[in-house]
């Protein structure tokens, strides 16, 4: 309730504050992927109702996708509510960065490295995302049992196509 | 007599020692799961889906079907101990569930959690056995207009029970509906929205989408609240409910049955909203209203028993229609179009083994739970207390890994990244993502019928309102969504949510 009184629409305070906003990112998310969609089926034949191309249905959902980004859009300036809940919050950029960085990092490893370096390096970029990540032995040890085990249970038990040792190691 | 014919079949499949075996792997996973912090039964079933694609269709149904109402279970096993619900369903089962265990009596409230749910998931598995050959009967006359109409309902429901804002979930839902669009068009071959990768040139895994969403995105929506958890070591030593107790649990446990039956069926109903109908319900009825809160038999009872009878109920509408009515029948669903199985109501006339068989692995699953948790207790408890911080890198290896797996190209695993990205932003603006991995899955299937319907009728879209059945589905969800929307409700289900 602090923050409603203090905000005018327009005024520079409600810019930063509607910056803050969780439905003011939905609403250019969504408006974004609607029209997105709407051109990139522009290609795709529309057809009719009885006979319909392959953009007909794609087009009607970006429009409707467009159309609740926009009914969001109005609400989101229409109203000056402080409430807290619709606040972003803290963003954790570094465990994003780390989580999905470390899964891309097994990707690119793994054809030149094989599961045996790929899988350290997966879990311990991963790790890292935690604040409580510390290298300590039970945690290394842990790490090296559980790639021995996935090497040995996907690649040889269960016959995965990774290379344990990839084309670096002439595997 | 029939009924008891398609059991035998059922307990002929099911209690073969291979199936006994996949059903008890199932229950176990799902306990742990619903137990272990962070790790929801969405995502572990989606990085086990690789590995079911090797097995037969029943033994990976009756594994699969097992980790769902396992970890209903495990749920209610941190809800009771720690006050920490571990799935959603077992929400209420924490109000007084915890207290009970803070008077000295968890192992009743265990016992009671256990009792209530095998109760619950033999009658909810004898209604399967009667009302789905019924149910599958109508389907049978079931053309493209009803199933759109049967989908668009689905999704509806969907919407209204998402948390948060219903706008957001709607455009959550498009969003899932437009990715499940990507690759070729069924009818006409043309690649849509690949722009010439290819590696989605067959579109994108269901699978993957799962796995990035739930699975990542938890896992960076986790580690930004890495508060630990401790159980309180009071020490479980009465287990068994005294006859006060049983006397007290009785009606609630019929009565929450009888919810989460009628709740269970309706797509996008199930668990979760069985068992507050029931905790709501018990409060009204009970003698003793003022306990509620502070340790009531019944409000363990009746929410528990409503849980499990709603979640098996919930494959009704999945094993006869093909429409699934929350985000793991949605991947059930996708399992089975793997194994060449259409979801459908022919499943059950063309093969009543599988059908059968996981009805009947269903019951058999739940008599394991009953008898082999309480005995594991000690294992729960110490798993309860696993830090976050230990398990999620291991989840890390198990999606990497089995995303490479789906189709063995590194391709994928760029693409699990990216939809982990997608999880948490959806997170992080309030949008659910189950409506996304729903709509995912359904979108191709409501554009094939649309398309169908409107053929058939020359483009004309009133066969979707002149068609009784039809009708009566969309009218369903008509007003299921001015229903949300009038205010009333409308406060009542955030007052609903609140409490969670």
């Amino acid at each position: 309730m602090s923050g409603r009184a203090e905000y005018k629409p327009g005024g520079s305070a409600f810019a930063s504050e509607i910056l803050q906003r969780k439905d003011f990112w939905s609403a250019v998310l969504y408006v974004t992927l609607g029209i997105g969609t709407i051109i990139a089926s522009l290609g795709y034949e529309f057809g009719s109702p009885s006979n319909m191309g392959p953009g007909f249905f794609p087009i009607i959902l970006g429009a409707m996708l467009a159309i609740i980004g926009g009914v969001i859009a109005i609400r989101v300036f229409t109203t000056t509510d402080g409430n807290p809940d619709m606040r972003l919050g803290f963003i954790n950029w570094k465990a994003l960065a780390l989580v999905s960085g470390s899964t891309v990092l097994f990707a690119l490893l793994l054809p030149y490295s094989g599961v045996l370096i790929a899988l350290p390096a997966l879990m311990l970029v991963g790790a890292a995302a935690s604040r409580h990540f510390r290298i300590e032995l039970r945690a290394v040890a842990g790490m090296l049992v559980l790639s021995a085990a996935c090497a040995l249970v996907f690649v040889v038990g269960l016959g995965v196509p990774m290379p344990l040792l990839g084309s670096l190691f002439g595997g | 007599m029939d009924i008891f014919a398609n059991l035998l079949i059922g307990l002929q499949t099911a209690g073969s020692l291979t199936n006994l075996l996949y059903c008890f792997v199932g229950v176990f996973l799902g306990t742990a799961i619903g137990v272990l912090p962070g790790l929801g039964p969405t995502a572990t079933i989606a990085i086990l889906l690789p590995i079911t694609f090797t097995m037969g269709p029943e033994n990976a149904l009756i594994m699969l079907a097992g980790i769902y109402y396992g970890a209903q279970y495990g749920g209610s096993t941190t809800a009771i101990l720690v006050n920490l619900p571990g799935e959603p369903s077992s929400v209420v089962t924490a109000i007084d569930g915890y207290q009970m265990a803070r008077k000295g009596r968890a192992g009743v409230a265990l016992s009671t959690a256990a009792i209530s749910s095998f109760i619950a998931g033999t009658i909810a598995t004898l209604l399967i056995a009667l009302f789905a050959p019924i149910l599958g009967e109508v389907a049978l006359k079931f053309g493209p207009a009803e199933y759109f109409s049967l989908l668009s309902l689905g999704l509806v429901a969907a919407l209204v029970l998402a948390h948060g804002s219903l706008l957001q979930a709607f455009g959550t839902v498009i969003v899932g509906l437009l990715l499940g669009l990507i690759g070729p068009d069924v009818n006409s071959g043309v690649q849509r929205f690949t722009f010439g990768i290819t590696g989605m040139q067959d579109g994108i895994s269901f699978v993957i989408v799962a796995m990035g969403v739930f699975g990542l995105g938890e896992i960076v929506a986790n580690l930004g609240d890495e508060s630990g958890r401790s159980v309180s070591d009071g020490a479980i030593s009465k287990m068994l409910p005294n006859r006060e107790d049983i006397r007290r649990m009785a009606a609630p446990i019929i009565r929450g049955t009888a919810l989460g039956s009628l709740l269970g069926i309706l797509p996008g109903g199930g668990a979760m909203l069985a068992s507050f109908a029931s905790y709501t319900v018990e409060k009204k009825l009970s003698k003793f209203p003022d306990e509620f809160g502070k340790g009531a038999i019944e409000g363990v009872a009746g929410p528990e028993a409503a849980n499990n009878a709603g979640a098996q109920a919930a494959f009704i509408p999945m094993l006869t229609l093909g429409v699934p009515s929350n985000s793991i029948m949605a991947l059930i669903i996708g399992a089975m179009i793997i194994q060449g199985i259409q979801p459908g109501p022919s499943v059950m006339i063309e093969q009543p083994a599988l059908f059968w068989g996981v009805i009947v692995s269903m019951w058999i699953g739940n008599l394991m739970l009953l008898v082999l948790n309480l005995p594991m207790i000690g294992l729960w408890v110490r798993m309860i207390g696993i830090p976050y911080h230990f398990l999620f890198p291991a989840i890390l290896v198990f999606c990497a890994i089995g995303a490479f797996s789906l189709s063995n190209s590194t391709f994928d695993v760029f693409l699990l990244a990216a939809f982990g990205v997608v999880g948490y932003v959806l997170r992080k603006l309030d949008c659910e993502p189950a409506p996304l991995l729903l709509g995912f899955i359904l979108g191709p299937m409501m554009e094939e019928n649309l398309r169908r319907a409107l053929m058939i009728n020359r483009g004309d879209a009133s066969v979707l309102f002149t068609r009784p059945i039809s009708c009566a589905l969309l009218v369903g969800a008509i007003a299921l969504l001015v229903m949300v929307l009038l205010p009333s409700i409308r406060a009542r289900r955030d007052v609903a949510f609140q409490e969670e």
